[in-house]
């Protein structure tokens, strides 16, 4: 067996090899050394190690993504982590401002930091730490789990139909994985991928429509660290209203909170000694889960992107937050005895791409993967002059560049832009590449529609959209952040019920406000209906950056937020 | 008026989900039923007769995949025997332009008082169950089904 010492040379010898610049190499390297094993140092307890990757959103290569500065928790979760943005996260979690940990983790000075710290994420970093932790662990001893949406959210996810990062999963040698965004390539893509899949797809929450079958295991056992694990697997209960049901018209989804307490009574029954939910719910939907479902030792949350340096415990529940993007590596090792755990240890580990000297496989594999689209990649259609980011409850500066290309390449007064919660940050300066379009809007339903809706039309949809994220009982929350809006401002107070949150819609450009019985050109693109018409939404973005040339974009206050 | 109540063949059920698609389409703002128009039929039913809860178990989506097609299961307790045993379970939706869903009516010889439909639910409202007894005992449950419009996930 290698050692640490003898590991760490090896991964750097690697990295010199990729990198080719000696003196930068040399320079990183230093810094590499130091930081990579300040990140893997974990004071281990008991025999087993639970690993933990979610959201990677198909990003092979390291990004920037800036966490959000506006996170609202409505009802029970209200003013609880993960709803709790900069200074107020930094306090809770007892994170030192202007650090490495506060860069990760929250939006805080955000351009300066990322300069400092680089990048985050890399699937080859990712395997250089889940080899590092395999190689001392000892491989029998160590379980690696993804909470879904891997496969989607790139350019060669896209072209590939999830095909690269299903190579790249069964690379890292994952054990299980769960489904959202993989959906969306169509029931019979995810059917082909995940019955070659070396992993297993865990799905206790899907049916067929017809019979009421489940269409994939619902858990499995897995023998390590001396202890019989079982996972039970939850795709995003709200697929099928938050994307496009038509792609998977036999399968009814759904929380299934009765059928979930079974598959915890019958995988103790099978012996199981810890039972680990792995999860696409969203993590406010594991909080009250794991209050009313019995006898879940950890909750692997998933879906709304957060990342918390420290699990939260819902009586004796251990629910764990991995972030997106690749950003985080979770570990957690589990004591067990007489068949129970008996303690725990978590580290979320940061994947700062500097620091961490790249896997040489998966970095090749990487490479492979990239090659057919390095042209459409690279293609550069103008560049940032201010921060371009998506994540937070309302307009990013990212979709409000989307939503600017949609007023002005589809003639529209209008603009609506879904409330994704993946894709990039550029910083200032950077090249605004296809490939950084592409990793906003890569989906497999990107028609740009253009529509006429009168503004009753527009004020129910933005009600209903509301009330997927800001209904207290977060059973009835599903999809993702607000939508987005170009063109038009309103006012919001996320305490009303549905039908009384939305008020003060203006026309941005006329000043006017939105009648109700008026009809308005919109432009939008993501629309869950089947044949939609119009161009592909990276196609128009890509026009409108390439006629912009700088793009720059403050953030606004069109929309007014009160009540949280 | 009585509440007409009937175990609906196939076919009534289609003809009864046929016509209020069609209401829905020819008149999408149709009066819908109300929270009280439901207290009403109930009334007409059974008077001011107290109802109690438990016993019936109502399984239904927090939200409705497709509001067109909402799958109910409803399942009451009960031993089923000569001396007790459910009557009668009748399904409401206070949201819907017709309120009454569905009436099942059962024998000892049913062996459980258990069913399941698929009914189109409107828009966002509650779906309640009323099951009567062989003593003559209410009880009801109720839940709320939310129907979106369908939006921007992820």
């Amino acid at each position: 067996m290698i050692s640490r010492r003898d590991f760490v040379i090896a991964a750097m010898a690697a990295g010199a090899l990729a990198s080719g610049d000696r003196g930068a190499f040399a320079q990183a390297a230093r810094l590499g050394k130091m930081m990579q094993d300040d990140i893997l140092r974990f004071d281990p307890v008991g025999t087993l190690t639970i690993l933990h990757t979610t959201d990677l959103h198909a990003q092979l290569e390291p990004i920037y993504f800036r966490e959000p500065s506006l996170n609202i928790g409505v009802g029970e979760a209200r003013g609880l982590p993960p709803h709790l943005v900069d200074e107020a996260f930094l306090a809770y979690f007892k994170v030192p401002a202007g650090g490495a940990d506060a860069y990760s983790l929250t939006s805080l000075d955000f351009d300066a930091l990322a300069r400092t710290y680089g990048r985050m994420g890399g699937v080859d970093r990712l395997a250089t730490l889940v080899k590092a932790i395999r190689a001392s662990r000892g491989a029998g001893n160590v379980l690696l789990l993804d909470g879904g949406d891997g496969l989607q959210g790139s350019w060669s996810s896209l072209q590939s139909r999830g095909g690269d990062m299903a190579r790249v999963f069964a690379a890292l040698g994952a054990d299980a994985m769960v489904g959202h965004f993989e959906f969306t390539y169509g029931a019979d893509r995810v059917k082909e991928i995940m019955d070659a899949a070396p992993y297993a797809f865990l799905a206790q929450n899907i049916r067929s429509l017809e019979w009421q079958e489940p269409v994939f295991e619902g858990r499995k056992m897995f023998e390590r660290g001396g202890a019989k694990v079982t996972v039970i697997g939850q795709a995003f209960p709200r697929t099928p209203i938050s994307n496009p049901r038509w792609m998977i018209p036999d399968w009814e989804f759904g929380l299934r909170e009765e059928d979930m307490q079974k598959q915890v009574e019958a995988a103790r029954a099978e012996g199981a000694d810890v039972v680990v939910l792995l999860s696409h719910n969203g993590f406010d939907v594991d909080r009250k889960l794991a209050a009313r479902v019995k006898g879940i030792d950890v909750i692997l949350t998933g879906h709304t992107h957060d990342a918390m340096p420290k699990p939260i415990l819902v009586g004796s529940t251990i629910l764990i937050a991995t972030g997106s993007h690749g950003k985080f590596l979770s570990r957690l090792d589990l004591e067990i005895k007489d068949r129970k755990v008996a303690g725990f240890r978590y580290g979320l580990l940061p994947v700062l791409s500097d620091a961490i000297a790249p896997d040489p496989e998966m970095a090749a594999l990487v490479r492979e993967l990239r090659a057919p689209y390095a042209a459409d990649l690279a293609r550069v259609a103008g560049h940032a002059e201010s921060l371009l980011y998506r994540r937070g409850n309302f307009n990013g500066t990212f979709d409000d560049m989307i939503c600017q290309a949609m007023l002005a390449e589809r003639d529209a007064e209008i603009a609506l832009s879904p409330g994704f919660r993946w894709g990039g940050t550029l910083l200032p300066g950077d090249p605004i590449t296809f490939e950084a379009i592409a990793n906003a809007t890569a989906i497999t339903y990107p028609a740009c529609y253009r529509n006429t809706m009168t503004g009753q039309q527009l004020k129910d949809v933005l009600e209903d959209v509301a009330d997927n994220i800001f209904n207290p009982d977060p059973y009835f929350q599903g999809g993702g952040d607000m939508v987005r809006v170009g063109g038009m401002g309103y006012a919001i107070d996320v305490s009303q019920p549905v039908g009384r949150r939305i008020s003060d819609m203006v026309h941005l450009k006329s000043g006017k406000p939105i009648e109700a019985s008026k009809s308005y050109a919109v432009a939008g693109w993501a629309s869950v209906n089947q044949g939609v018409e119009g161009p592909p939404i990276w196609e128009l973005v890509e026009k409108h950056v390439a006629a912009t040339k700088a793009v720059k974009i403050e953030p606004t206050s069109f929309v007014k937020v009160t009540g949280a | 008026m009585q509440l007409r109540s009937w175990t609906p063949s196939r076919r009534e059920i289609m003809e009864v989900g046929l016509a209020s698609v069609l209401a829905a389409a020819l008149a999408p703002r149709l009066a819908m039923a109300t929270e009280e128009t439901v207290a009403a039929e109930l009334k007409k039913l059974y008077g001011d007769k107290p109802m109690a809860g438990g016993k019936i178990k109502l399984d239904l989506p927090e939200i409705a995949e497709n509001g067109l097609v909402v799958p109910l299961n409803v399942d009451v307790e009960s031993p089923m025997t000569e001396q007790d045993y459910v009557k009668a379970v009748h399904v409401f939706a206070d949201g819907n332009p017709l309120p009454q869903v569905v009436t099942y009516r059962f024998t000892p010889q049913s062996g459980k008082a258990a069913a399941s439909v698929r009914m189109r639910l409107a828009q966002t409202q509650n779906v309640i169950a009323v099951a009567e007894m062989s003593n003559g005992a209410l009880h009801t449950a109720k839940a709320q089904v939310k129907v979106t419009i369908g939006g921007c996930g992820g």
